[in-house]
């Protein structure tokens, strides 16, 4: 089985060396689980039989690194993905960001934008985006500029639609795109305050000081000592008293992380910082 | 039959299940013997964005302790762990789990293959795949995979299965191999537990 990347450890962490000497993209923290598996399913569209093979392609073509790094990076959340989240968010962590005169929100990790219009729309319904700046990071270039361009295509709203109304959405989320033949393309004015930016949580440092942090679905791509790393970076960047939210199934329980932080909503994974 | 399998070097029962596998898994995960010494992880097709309530159906029944899997969970002999709805569950290791948001493979997500993938990959030859009734194809080639690194492929039987699509691609995926019979996987692990 040539394709096999099974028990070739040696193989995908001399694979990820390369990428990070030549890309200065670091995957070497990353669980290596999904790697495994997104790298098996790339070896066929790179006509490639091994990694070994796609390493050597690599250095070859340096070209074809963009397509991998959406191999590397594909994850697909939805619009208000655990409602639950939102409205908690909506409830307990609103009321908080009211009382700042203006608002710097972090979103890490923000992939194809689903999340970052979330927020937005949100922040609209509660009359607090005129003075917030979201910062909506991500290490992928094509996937920030699919986020920045808000089309999604048209079979995904119903879904959007749904989780939004069960977050307490006090609007209608038709209000925000419009439609064309087969995609909803978001609204322009909701733009206006999100910055998308190139960042790597592997590597790059603080940015801003912010009163929230939402980095959802990204650390569990992480290994323990990268998880690390990340949430050392988010207690860095929040004010005293800042929210950071994470997703449904992580946590900050068994980090040394959790000394900066007590629960304000637990059920959510959102957390305050002390 | 397939084998011979020694099961006394096994680490990890995997089993994945769809539309018609509630009441199967019903009878298999209470039939586990209580000092059973590998881990049991299931993947369930679900809607997408339920709450799962699978730990809360099946604890009460079984003699192991059953859980949902948490961001890097440990993995524990003895213990059976389901797939978050909404969520891939894979092994990172022999000591982890990991979950992805990866796209939904054969529309699930959690998907089967996913996770027997994962397995194939961690355990090779000291693990079982366990495929259970479904509609669609999920778990056909997760199931390939741990054959074809030695491990143990179950599948159940076409006749007793409410939707037998899911058992039949995965039959057909490991042929001309036979898989084990879910009667044959359970007494080999009853037998398991008598003699350690």
């Amino acid at each position: 089985m040539a394709s096999d990347l099974a028990g070739d450890e040696d193989g995908l962490r001399s694979f990820l060396e390369t990428v990070y000497a030549r890309f200065h993209h670091d995957f070497r923290g990353y669980a290596m689980s999904s790697l495994r598996r997104r790298l098996r399913q790339a070896l066929p569209e790179f006509e490639v039989g091994s990694i070994l093979e796609l390493e050597q392609k690599l250095i070859n073509e340096p070209a074809i690194f963009g397509n991998l790094l959406a191999y590397l990076t594909v994850q697909v959340s939805d619009m208000f993905r655990d409602p639950t989240f939102y409205k908690a968010l909506r409830e307990k962590a609103v009321p908080i960001l009211r009382t700042y005169p203006s608002l710097k929100i972090w979103v890490a990790g923000c992939s194809t934008g689903e999340e970052v219009w979330s927020l937005a729309i949100l922040l609209r319904e509660e009359e607090l985006l005129d003075r917030t700046v979201i910062y909506a990071t991500d290490i992928n270039p094509d996937s920030l500029r699919r986020a920045e361009a808000g089309v999604y295509r048209l079979d995904r709203l119903a879904t959007f639609t749904k989780n939004h109304q069960q977050s307490g959405g006090k609007s209608s989320l038709c209000d925000y795109y419009q439609t064309g033949y087969d995609v909803a393309v978001f609204d322009k004015s909701l733009k206006s305050s999100v910055v998308f930016a190139d960042h790597s949580l592997a590597t790059d440092s603080v940015f801003t000081e912010a009163q929230l942090v939402t980095c959802r679905n990204v650390l569990i791509y992480f290994r323990r000592e990268l998880q690390e790393r990340a949430l050392n970076l988010f207690a860095e960047s929040l004010c005293p008293l800042g929210i950071l939210g994470l997703g449904s199934r992580e946590t900050l329980s068994f980090s040394p992380a959790r000394a900066h932080f007590t629960d304000l909503v637990q059920a959510e994974r959102i957390y305050r910082k002390s | 039959m397939s084998g011979p399998f020694d099961f006394k070097h096994l680490k990890v029962l995997a089993i994945g299940g769809s539309a018609g596998s509630i009441e199967v898994l019903n009878q298999l995960l209470p039939a586990l013997p209580s000092a059973l010494p590998l881990a049991v992880v299931v993947v369930v097709h679900l809607p997408p964005h339920s709450r799962s309530e699978l730990p809360s159906i099946y604890g009460p029944q079984c003699r192991l302790p059953v859980r949902e899997a948490s961001d890097k969970d440990l993995i524990e002999q003895g213990t059976i762990v389901f797939a978050p709805p909404g969520y891939h569950l894979l092994v990172e290791d022999e000591r982890t789990f990991a979950l992805s948001i990866d796209p939904p493979v054969h529309f699930s997500r959690p998907s089967i293959d996913v996770l027997f993938e994962s397995v194939a990959d961690v355990y090779g030859d000291r693990a079982i795949g366990v495929v259970l009734s479904g509609a669609s194809e999920d778990g056909a080639v997760g199931l390939k995979r741990i054959a074809s690194r030695g491990g143990v492929p179950v599948v159940q039987s076409i006749g007793t299965a409410a939707v037998p699509r899911m058992p039949e691609a995965a039959r057909q995926a490991i042929a001309p191999q036979a898989p084990m019979t879910l009667d044959e996987m359970l007494a080999n692990l009853e037998a398991l537990t008598e003699t350690r």
